[in-house]
């Protein structure tokens, strides 16, 4: 009962009048930027971060909690009203909510999306609470060689799972741990692509990085192609639900979460896959099978329920590993650095106070969420209708202030502009942002573990394989690397009947 | 989501390296980007010097080094994948309409009022300078309110000044205006 202990402490952090009103203005703040169309929670939570920067760990932490769970839950009611989902997690809700909203039972689907949230947060933060402190405990044992490995896993997982196009992903990878090299090498000082700039010596800020690949990129990509009418949302009332909605609502809720959990737990898991796995699910079990695609209420509630608990999961291996699964998740480890905290195994020993303080009011978080939520969804929606100019010159406004604030330096706002050029590119050309920025933040840690095991090992490479557990985690690296290769193995030797060459030569996969 | 479009590319009359086939191929630019980088990753590891200061069995050279060598590799890869008709989709969103042409005056104008913002905000002050960033953004974009669009700016640069340096304890320049008060 060691947890529930820390816990109830944790719930005393959290529950004093600053930190709830912490924690109150993070979710306001994380919904509105949240619900701003093109702008998803990775985003929202780049550009909120500076906000924090005034403020003691343990306060912008449970600030940032309310961020976290308000923008993901702002994403899903631009999905429903829009239908045009602003981040990944969120294009199930839109299949059936838009339906929904277009049917007149915009404020059943706002419902079934708003209580999901809570259900799937309040059941994977329960999960989080029991599961972490055991993560911790069994992490505190691997070594280098295994962080290394694990390491590893996430950058191939990550180029390999998401997107279609590897070699796309690697590129974008390598892209980020060549930003990631930018400053003095961690173990002999010795400067590594900083030209003798004293301003690059201390590396390139991740915060810096993360808003120029989202924010910045996002908006000179969106100038280049700004639609001029922008699709006009649909208006909503008051979020309710009827007796009979609730009905075919409540198990989906339950289920959507033992979907989501694992799934955010593991490297490149994300929302993206199990929000989908989700909706399939209860497509399959419901008595209402036809109405799926035309506005059925399951079809928002499980899929929602999935990515609020897939967001707990995320959190697992952030804590205990430090080992971010998502975009959103990365700016969250940034926020932990920019502190001078590393999240890991011994983070539950060493910042106690502060993560149970954040899980408590991850709790907290929800309630408000739910409290000033359904009564605020008109307001809301009407932050759909801002007009587009206001909202991207309002993007690079809020991206710039995060940028200078971090070390109010100008230097750092012509490197945001740079690299938000490279995300412009990216963006051009199908590269994902993700594995770049994923590779920003672990590449130097994945450096310094690979060589502190070979220095262990006196050189030899052996040094990197030799734990069971590495080898594991290898194995998995190994299948996901070599999958397409496996795949055309096991599969079928094709009729003579096939597509002609030609068309079937330009494979995807390089 | 991203994917590789399969298109037949060829069409008569496209020669190689002709504008048109570079037109085409124009994400063999990204081959190009990812070689340059990777030279410059390269050419930045072999001047390091490591007979001192070196603790353990790997130096600070090694990585940089794969690094480099794996942008070289994917850049060849990519631009094979390019050349055999593969081509990166472009990101879509809830505000892009990829069937229109690229805007460039647009985002043209956006990075001028990005830098101006860079250039100006040591010498006026955030006020002033976030202000310019906002109504120059917003005016690239397409915004010709000429009474809204200052004062929206001028206020949100004011507000967020005074809630940043006042309030959450940011601190951003003030600037000579801010000085005579």
């Amino acid at each position: 009962m060691d947890s529930f202990n820390n816990l109830i402490e944790g719930f005393a952090t959290a529950l004093t009048p600053t930190h709830l009103a912490l924690a109150a203005l993070g979710v306001l703040l994380g919904t509105a930027i949240g619900v701003l169309p093109g702008i998803g929670p990775a985003m929202a939570v780049a550009l909120l971060l500076p906000v924090t920067y005034g403020l003691e760990p343990t306060g912008a932490f449970i600030m940032f909690a309310g961020i976290y769970y308000g923008g993901m839950f702002g994403g899903s009611t631009t999905s429903i009203l829009l239908n045009t989902p602003g981040e990944s997690a969120a294009v199930v809700a839109a299949i059936d909510g838009n339906p929904m909203a277009r049917k007149g039972r915009g404020a059943q689907a706002l419902a079934a999306a708003a209580i999901g949230h809570f259900v799937g947060g309040i059941i994977g933060t329960t999960l989080l609470v029991l599961l972490a402190p055991t993560v911790a405990k069994f992490a505190v044992d691997i070594g280098a060689p295994d962080f290394f490995a694990i390491m590893v896993l996430a950058f191939i997982a990550v180029t390999s799972v998401l997107g279609a196009s590897r070699v796309r992903g690697f590129a974008s990878l390598l892209i980020g741990l060549t930003i990631g090299l930018v400053g003095l090498d961690e173990m002999t000082g010795q400067q590594r692509l900083t030209f003798g700039s004293l301003h690059l010596a201390d590396g390139i800020d991740v915060v810096v990085v993360a808003v120029a690949l989202f924010a910045v990129g996002e908006s000179l990509w969106v100038a280049a192609h700004l639609r001029r009418k922008p699709a006009s949302p649909i208006p909503v009332g008051r979020p309710w639900l009827h007796k009979a909605d609730l009905k075919r609502a409540w198990k989906p809720w339950l289920r959507g979460p033992m979907i989501g959990f694992p799934f955010g737990a593991v490297p490149a898991g994300g929302a993206e896959i199990p929000t989908f796995l989700s909706y399939v699910t209860e497509k399959r079990l419901s008595k209402h099978r036809d109405e799926f695609g035309k506005g059925a209420i399951e079809g928002v509630a499980g899929p929602e329920a999935t990515a609020s608990a897939s967001a707990a999961g995320t959190l697992v291996s952030m804590l205990t590993l430090g080992l971010p699964t998502t975009a959103v998740a990365a700016v969250m480890l940034a926020a932990f650095q920019q502190y001078g905290i590393q999240p890991g195994p011994l983070l539950f020993e060493r910042e106690s106070a502060l993560v149970w303080g954040l899980i408590a009011s991850l709790f907290i978080g929800l309630c408000l969420l739910l409290v000033l939520n359904l009564p605020l969804a008109p307001v809301w929606a009407k932050l759909l209708r801002i007009p587009r100019p206001y909202l991207y010159a309002g993007i690079l406004f809020f991206a710039s202030v995060g940028a200078y604030a971090v070390n109010a330096d100008v230097f750092d706002l012509l490197v945001m502009f740079v690299i938000g050029v490279l995300g412009f590119v990216m963006r051009r050309y199908g590269l994902p942002v993700l594995p770049a920025i994923i590779a920003v933040i672990l590449g130097p840690a994945a450096e310094q573990q690979m060589r502190r095991a070979l220095q262990l090992s006196d050189g030899s490479l052996t040094g990197l394989f030799n734990t069971p557990f590495a080898l594991v985690v290898y194995a998995i690296v190994a299948i996901l690397l070599f999958w397409p290769l496996i795949r055309r193995l096991f599969r079928k030797p094709a009729p003579p009947t096939e597509p002609s060459p030609q068309v079937e030569r330009p494979k995807v996969d390089a | 989501m991203h994917k590789a479009v399969n298109e037949p590319v060829d069409e008569p009359g496209n020669k190689p390296l002709s504008r048109a086939w570079l037109r085409e191929r124009s994400e063999l630019g990204v081959s190009a980007i990812l070689v340059g980088l990777g030279v410059l990753v390269l050419v930045d590891a072999i001047r390091i010097h490591t007979d001192f200061a070196q603790r353990g069995p790997v130096g600070p050279k090694a990585v940089p080094i794969v690094v480099g060598v794996g942008l070289i590799v994917v850049a060849a890869l990519l631009a094979r994948d390019v050349l055999r008709g593969g081509r990166g989709e472009a990101e879509g969103g809830e505000d892009v309409d990829l069937t229109a042409p690229a805007d460039w005056r647009t985002v043209l104008l956006l990075c001028g009022a990005f830098l101006a913002n860079a250039a100006l905000i040591g010498v006026v002050g955030f006020p002033i300078s976030g202000a310019i960033l906002f109504w120059g953004a917003a005016y690239a974009l397409g915004s010709r309110n000429f009474v809204r669009d200052p004062l929206i700016a001028a206020g949100l640069s004011v507000v967020t000044f005074l809630l940043f340096n006042n309030l959450l304890g940011v601190p951003l320049p003030g600037g000579p205006l801010v000085g005579m008060f």
